[in-house]
């Protein structure tokens, strides 16, 4: 099956990116450079094509009920233009897909954006679940295909977007939702994202993405708006100490080992994996994720690439990258809990040397809080 | 489009080599550096090492991806250029003149004319593109 692309390849050709293929899509891999990308997001901001992303809705009378069994973040505490990131967990407790559930302001409904790689996966997880459970009226509808999403990021995000709304961005606090027009064209603007900076997350319908892309950039040039590619949103989310499906997350691996207790809402009853999930809360998981940075110079340490604590393996590289904002090498690895601990010494093996890492706490990159419209 | 300076002697693998004696100038091509983007780490051969033609002899790594740097010909290595392994950003900015990399006294000299000329590397790069 050829590689699909989102209705903005031709613009991204036209400003120059180079592409690569992932999860089953032809996507811009960079622009102009994946460093001056990522700092234009940390210093002013930049336009992300989302557009591989999954965007699944959950409706129906017993829709709340069918999220609470699948996911183990609370979401009956969702008010309505609230999100809530969280998890599909399996029966051991290992991580499906992560997920962003947002309860859709003006409607019953709930809007779970996926993983790009997983969105087939996850529409038959649903489903097969729905219909382990015909006593609940649920609806599942797959809007992947009719939705285009955008990411703008960075501190200059609201008064870009600003330009384009009448939408008082400066009332939507993070993890906020809000259903309104940016350049006269219907649009969810969620305050979340991907990158450690403040900025928003626009869904639109498919045929108006490409519209909505060049009003963003237009409003945004002046201020030193640039399109972002996968290279950049990547080093973005590491810095910010954010995980990746299929690096720091897969379903051998518990949202516990990977430093995510915060997502599982204990209190709130039975949903699947609690039982896996309890008994390594009380014995202490086996593994923990951790960050790092190399102490010499080395390469990068790249994903799958062994981890020695006093010179026995006991991990591997989860993601590793040059960080642009910190002039560092740095990376998080997943490794047995004995060896982890902020201050210890690890040793990453980089193609055949064994180069010097320390361990560091998370997230390695925080914005200021001055810029930031959390409530 | 990536510059292709004449003059040089060039490789499939995108180094470049300048024959200077009985010592080829050896560095990477501005293709190589544009298709890898920033570059953040080099690893070179020490002084005293000899290398053979088509050899791996060191590793240059990108934010994306890490690659090996090939020897164009065999020799001695005489000089390594540690100004751009201290700033391996260098070699996005001036592939062809300051990130130069390694300095190596020939031992086959007439390994050289099996290198391609600008002329055939530009075809090379041209056949390149039509492929991918």
């Amino acid at each position: 099956m050829s590689p699909k692309v989102t209705p903005l390849y031709e613009r991204h050709r036209a400003l120059g990116a180079r592409f690569i293929e992932f999860a089953g899509w032809t996507m811009p891999v960079q622009y102009e450079g994946i460093i001056s990308e990522h700092l234009a997001v940390r210093t002013r901001a930049g336009l992300f094509d989302l557009g591989h992303m999954g965007q699944v809705i959950v409706r129906g009378k017993d829709a709340l009920p069918f999220l609470q069994y699948l996911t183990p973040n609370d979401v009956a505490a969702l008010s309505a233009g609230k999100a809530q990131y969280s998890m599909f967990l399996n029966s051991s407790g290992g991580v499906v897909d992560d997920i962003i559930v947002y309860r859709v302001p003006d409607t019953a409904e709930y809007l779970v954006v996926v993983n790009a790689a997983n969105t087939e996966k996850d529409l038959e997880w649903l489903n097969d679940h729905r219909s382990q459970h015909p006593e609940w009226s649920v609806e599942i509808e797959d809007m992947s295909a009719r939705t285009g999403m955008l990411a703008l990021q960075g501190p200059l995000a609201e008064p870009i977007l600003h330009y384009l709304t009448s939408f008082d961005l400066g009332t939507l606090p993070s993890f906020g939702i809000v259903r309104t027009e940016v350049a006269g064209i219907a649009t969810l603007v969620a305050r979340t994202g991907y990158t450690g900076e403040d900025g928003f997350e626009c869904y639109c319908p498919i045929e108006r993405v490409v519209d909505l892309w060049d009003a963003i950039l237009e409003a945004g040039q002046p201020l030193g708006l640039v399109p972002v590619g996968l290279g950049a949103r990547d080093t973005l989310r590491i810095e910010a100490g954010l995980p990746l499906y299929g690096n720091e997350l897969s379903p051998e691996i518990t949202p516990l080992e990977a430093g995510l207790g915060w997502v599982i809402a204990w209190h709130k009853g039975a949903f699947l994996g609690r039982e896996a999930l309890e008994r390594q809360r009380d014995q202490g998981p086996p593994r923990r994720l951790v960050g790092f940075e190399l102490v010499e110079r080395g390469g990068i340490p790249r994903h799958g690439y062994p981890v020695q604590f006093e010179s026995v393996v006991v991990g591997t590289v989860t993601s590793g990258t040059v960080s642009p904002t910190l002039g560092k090498t740095i990376g998080m690895a997943l490794i047995a809990r004995r060896a982890a601990a902020p201050g210890r010494p690890l040793e990453i093996l980089i193609r055949d040397r064994l180069v010097k890492a320390v361990q560091v706490k998370l997230p390695f990159y925080r914005r200021s809080r001055s810029t930031s419209r959390s409530v | 489009m990536a510059e292709v300076r004449d003059g040089l002697r060039y490789t499939r693998t995108h180094e470049w080599v300048r024959i200077e004696g009985d010592v080829a100038v050896v560095g990477v091509t501005d293709f190589a550096q544009s298709e890898l983007g920033d570059i953040t780490y080099l690893e070179l051969p020490e002084p005293g090492t000899t290398v053979k033609q088509g050899d791996s002899m060191g590793v240059i790594e990108s934010v994306k991806a890490a690659s090996d740097i090939y020897a164009p010909v065999s020799g001695e290595v005489i000089e390594a250029n540690t100004a751009v392994v201290d700033s391996p950003e260098v070699v996005n900015k001036s592939p062809y003149d300051d990130a130069w990399l390694v300095k190596i006294k020939l031992s086959a000299p007439e390994e050289v004319d099996r290198l391609m000329d600008a002329e055939a590397y530009r075809k090379f790069l041209a056949e390149t593109a039509a492929m991918a």
